[in-house]
């Protein structure tokens, strides 16, 4: 049973690359290995900046003969069968068997192959593994054509057991495979020979090379915590760093400096961001004098990859030297904005006019704006004040401007924290500047804090529905925008909330608004329109707009209104199913089953995200207990002999989309049924439905204006309250006419306007009551 | 730093020193490309030579100019003109590494005592259509220089790769010398009879030139040079190749890259103006790369930039 030891040795690999590199090259090894008809007892793979190298214990010698009989055509059968089976094959006729049988005499193939020495399959193996190897990114070098990370400058492949260690036969590219390799860059002794990997890691260590990451994670460790305790200190954890540290070196040497006396009064974010990021450092601090808001930051460990002549002083004294200089423009821009952020930052405000957030959505200080309105809406629904909200979502990425910022673009937020405080703001003002871009990721906290909470949605409810608005949706792999990260915080913030949030409601304006705006950019009224629109506060908006768009009636555009206010639902309507995507898989990930999902989403007041999640967990759970499967048992007795209700509901919710409508957003997706029957409409006529008051606006009128008006039944009468657009009706001029009448009571279907607008708050089986935006549907809907 | 007799006492020795050991390794020394560039790998010797099957070895001085970093000589290392040293060579040899190490210890960095690292860094020059792998090398982690294998120029795939090296000269020769503001940097012997520093020579230039870049340049007339290079560069490239006069083939590659290089110059300096906002500037690199891909493609047409 010989052992195997690859090292593929090349220039540096960048240090966030190895990690997966080493899982890649094992798995593709041994799997290669195994497909050829090897066994082994055991693989590691490890690396350095310098190699990737695979061990696998206990290969088998040889590959074991495998003999594969095909049976094919009777012998009477016409010769084109026959020709057919022998291209099948790849034999000639005279080499296939022929069998007696019952029936007669049958064609039989029989292929043998030979078993294989393992250095022919390892050499054939790793040929295929490196000139494949998925590299994130890869180069060619010289006159090659070979690609790797970095230019490959030797191969060691080697088979050894108790008989010797044989160099397996293999060139790629020019490299020929040895038994050779050398250790540390500056501190090794030339090439030596290897004969297998005990001895590779012995010789190895002794050329000044710690083979596994993990032993030089733990010494790097280990080394700055003794350093830092002998100073009475301590290390500030931070595994990322670590890892990426212990791929930059050999031979880890951790040295310990201070940070000089004026930089001491740096936030400590600061410190650490500028030391991690530029120099790769690892924070110190002095436990003893931490502050309870920030740590102190006192001092740094550098780790060389060099064991100097001098005890590394002159290394220290180099890295000290680069630190001070950073630190100084660091101290340079925080005493700066400090000063801006004293004056009460309007410089600031005035600054980010002039910075285009996107060129369709107008610059920063726009998006402050619509973000801020949104934040004063949404405040009373997740309990926080209406003017701290809208204050800190004013406030809250002015740090953008900041000079600090500018430098250490990671800091945005911890920055604007630190300013917030200065101008004298509240503290749960000036927190919602830090925590308002949370969460970032899968392991990112969701905020809490009411503010907070209100500003991030208010955030990303903005970024949607102005992308969604102006058609810059995901596509496949590509999201430059992070929308999808947006809408996964979306749908943490109102779950982690628990607070009621009805998303259609709250992002209908802000995404019409932007389909007026989209409209009219070519437009000579451009500018009038966008300062009518931008002017609008949300109170007013809604009786104000109205009186605008009535206006602009007269005017060249009244035919577009109806066809605008298709287009904003058709959107809205495609961006919460961008949501539900998203919470499919969530809730997936949480054990509810995709039936149960799919139900839920097929409810009334399927936007609230809050109210999806609570009825898929109580269904879920109801359905796992005995009543709960009592109740299906009958439920499918009594279905039994009928024509089966959901399958046919199915079908008519997807003709009354129009089929096809929808896109896709990512792969996750199964789309057939996933709550289609929530926008499917109403009355099965035609794909449209009629408005019953359950449209958007009506909905949102129910709730301001008209409580009770949502749980009615489908009454085509409320007029409209704060829309850009008209409910569509078989006669929209009709309805355009009157100025102080938003929605004139029109013939059914009035708000027909769109594959089943009239369907958003409507459930699959019609009519079904509908539930007020703010609740009182739960126990019914489940 | 401890000093030892190996250690360059001016700014001029590092420099020399440089060009005595790359022209031992084999590199013509070529001087510097007489034109305003933002980096030396706008000089032709590296842009374009790097293009076709050609071998080519070169390195040199080239001063570059990047308006916005004028701090009026007041910072102790940011310039709007300073001087890079750019070693080029095609194929990469295999041991372009060792090679480049060597250059660290001929101008006085001792390998044993300093912590010399290879950081990924991976190059793009969106002005140019060109992009590369490599690392940025740090000394004690203080960033020298810039190490890339070119894979595309103009927008061509580089076969063979060439192998470039960037050297931030003042950078590294303040931290070989000890030197904490660049203006306190002895630019000759400090022994000379008459001994200058850095400051010396271009202390009044930063200013000037600081005061130039943000506030002194007619932004009116910088627009319409840039207009003038763009179409300039263009119409060069529309001759047909036959040249009357001489009756030989001659296509003028390097005329036409010459307004590129003027090009990238106004818009660099249009951008220290402040007249250029956050959405033209992609539209301004665009058109910069439009040309230098122009001019890529017509060097391929050319005996120096041909496949053999």
């Amino acid at each position: 049973m010989p052992d195997l030891l690859i090292e593929l040795f090349s220039e540096e690999i960048p240090a966030r690359m190895q990690a997966r590199a080493r899982e890649d090259l094992k798995k593709l090894v041994t799997d290669g290995l195994v497909e050829a008809g090897l066994t082994y007892a055991s693989a590691g793979a490890f690396s350095t900046p310098r190699r990737l190298v695979l061990s696998v214990d206990g290969l088998t010698a040889e590959s074991r003969p495998v003999r594969e009989e095909r049976k094919g055509p009777s012998t009477s059968a016409p010769a084109q069968a026959v020709e057919g089976f022998l291209r099948s094959t790849g034999l000639t006729l005279d080499q296939l068997e022929r069998r007696a049988d019952k029936k007669g005499e049958t064609f039989y193939a029989v292929v043998e192959k030979p078993g294989r020495a393992a250095p022919v399959i390892v050499a054939e193996v790793l040929e295929g593994v490196i000139r494949g190897f998925p590299w994130p990114k890869s180069m060619r070098w010289g006159n090659g054509s070979l690609r790797w990370v970095r230019p490959l400058q030797s191969i060691l492949c080697i088979l050894s057991d108790e008989a010797g260690t044989h160099v397996v036969p293999l060139v790629v590219d020019g490299i020929e495979a040895g038994n050779t390799t050398e250790g540390h860059r500056f501190m090794g002794n030339g090439r030596f020979t290897v004969s297998g990997f005990d001895d590779y890691v012995v010789k190895l260590k002794r050329a000044h090379v710690v083979l596994d990451t993990a032993e030089r994670e733990a010494a790097i460790w280990q080394g700055a915590q003794n350093l830092a305790f002998a100073a009475g200190m301590e290390v500030v954890p931070d595994a990322g760093l670590l890892a990426e540290v212990a791929g930059l070196v050999e031979w880890p040497v951790p040295l310990m400096g201070r940070i000089g006396e004026a930089f001491l009064g740096l936030p400590a974010e600061v410190l650490q961001t500028s030391m991690k990021e530029h120099q790769k450092f690892f924070s110190v601090r002095n436990p003893k004098t931490g502050r309870p808001d920030s740590e102190k930051i006192m001092g740094f460990v550098t780790v060389a990859n060099i064991e100097a002549a001098d005890g590394g002083a002159v290394i220290l004294k180099g890295n000290q030297k680069v630190l001070s200089a950073r630190l100084s423009d660091a101290k340079f821009f925080w005493e700066n904005d400090l000063r801006v952020a004293k004056a009460g930052m309007g410089e600031w405000v005035e600054g980010l006019k002039a910075v285009t957030f996107h060129n369709k959505l107008g610059s920063q200080a726009d998006r402050i704006e619509r973000i801020a309105a949104l934040a004063r809406e949404i405040a009373p629904l997740v309990g926080a004040d209406a003017a701290d909200a809208m204050r800190a979502a004013r406030l809250a990425k002015l740090d953008l401007r900041s000079a600090m910022v500018g430098e250490f673009p990671e800091l945005q937020g911890a920055m604007g924290r630190y300013y917030a405080l200065e101008a004298g703001e509240k503290p749960a003002v000036a927190d919602a500047a830090r925590d308002h871009y949370s969460p970032l990721g899968p392991s990112d906290a969701v905020p809490v804090e009411p503010v907070s909470v209100a500003v991030a949605l208010a955030d990303k409810i903005d970024t949607l529905t102005g992308f969604w608005a102006i058609d810059e949706k995901p596509t496949g792999s590509k999201d430059p925008y992070a929308l999808r990260r947006a809408a996964l915080g979306v749908i943490r913030l109102m779950i982690g909330s628990n607070a009621r949030i009805p998303f259609l409601r709250i992002s209908y304006l802000p995404l019409s608004r932007r389909v007026v705006l989209e409209h009219h950019s070519g437009s000579p009224h451009k500018p009038e329109i966008i300062r009518k629109v931008r002017d609008l506060g949300l109170d007013e908006q809604a009786r104000q707009l109205q009186g605008e768009m009535v206006q602009a009636q007269n005017d060249r555009y009244r035919d577009d209104f109806p066809q605008l206010r298709e287009i904003a639902e058709a959107k809205l309507e495609d961006l919460l199913g961008f949501l539900h995507d998203r919470l499919k898989v969530t809730l997936r990930d949480q054990g509810v089953s995709h039936d149960i999902i799919d139900a839920c989403l097929a409810m009334p007041g399927n936007d609230d995200l809050t109210l999806l999640v609570k009825r898929a967990t109580a269904l879920s759970e109801t359905l796992r207990t005995e009543d709960g499967a009592n109740l299906l048992q009958g439920y499918k007795r009594a279905n039994k002999g009928r024509a089966p209700l959901r399958a046919g509901g199915r079908q008519q919710a997807q003709r009354g989309r129009g089929g096809a409508s929808r896109p896709r957003h990512g792969r996750d997706e199964d789309r057939a049924g996933d709550g289609g029957g929530g926008f499917r409409d109403g009355d099965g006529r035609d794909g449209r439905a009629s408005c019953a008051g359950g449209c958007l606006l009506h909905r949102r009128a129910g709730e301001q204006r008209q409580p009770d008006r949502s749980a009615e039944p489908p009454q085509p009468s409320a007029p409209h309250p704060g829309d850009l657009f008209r409910c569509r009706g078989p006669e929209p001029d009709r309805g355009l006419e009157g100025a102080d009448q938003g929605h004139v009571a029109l013939p059914s279907p009035p708000c027909g306007g769109g594959r089943g607008w009239g369907g958003w708050s409507q459930g699959r089986e019609p009519p079904t009551p509908i539930p007020s935006p703010r609740g009182g549907g739960e126990a019914r809907g489940v | 730093m401890p000093h030892d007799t190996n250690t360059p006492r001016s700014f001029q020795e590092i420099i020399l020193r440089l060009q005595g050991y790359w022209a031992a390794k084999g590199c013509a020394i070529l001087q510097p490309y007489d034109m305003e560039v933002g980096a030396g790998t706008f000089h032709p010797a590296t842009t374009l030579r790097s293009l076709g099957t050609k071998p080519w070895a070169a390195a040199y001085v080239q001063p570059s100019r990047r308006p916005t970093d004028g701090r009026y000589g007041e910072n102790p290392n940011r310039l709007q003109h300073y001087y890079q040293y750019q070693v080029i060579i095609k194929p990469s040899p295999p041991d372009l590494q060792e090679l480049y190490l060597g250059s660290l210890a001929a101008i006085g960095i001792d390998l044993a005592l300093h912590d010399i690292r290879f950081v990924e860094d991976d190059w793009e020059s969106p002005t140019l259509g060109a992009w590369g792998l490599g690392w940025e090398v740090w000394c004690d982690g203080m960033e020298v220089s810039q190490f890339t294998y070119f894979q595309q120029v103009g927008g061509h795939d580089c076969r063979p790769v060439s192998g470039e090296l960037t050297y931030g000269l003042e950078r590294l020769a303040m931290y070989v010398m000890g030197i904490d503001h660049v203006m306190d940097m002895p630019f000759n012997d400090p022994d000379s009879p008459i001994p200058l520093k850095y400051g010396d020579i271009f202390r009044q230039t930063e200013e000037e030139y600081s005061r130039h870049n943000f506030d002194g340049a007619s932004t009116e007339m910088l627009l319409r040079h840039f207009e003038d290079a763009e179409a300039e560069c263009a119409r060069l490239l529309a001759f047909e190749p036959e040249d009357p006069k001489s009756g030989k083939r001659i296509v003028m590659a390097h005329p036409a890259y010459d307004q590129t290089i003027k090009a990238s110059h106004l818009f660099n300096l249009l951008d220290a103006r402040g007249v250029i906002s956050v959405t033209e500037r992609q539209a301004y690199i665009g058109r910069v790369r439009a040309l230098a891909k122009a001019c890529a493609d017509a060097f391929r047409q050319t005996e120096a930039g041909a496949d053999l």
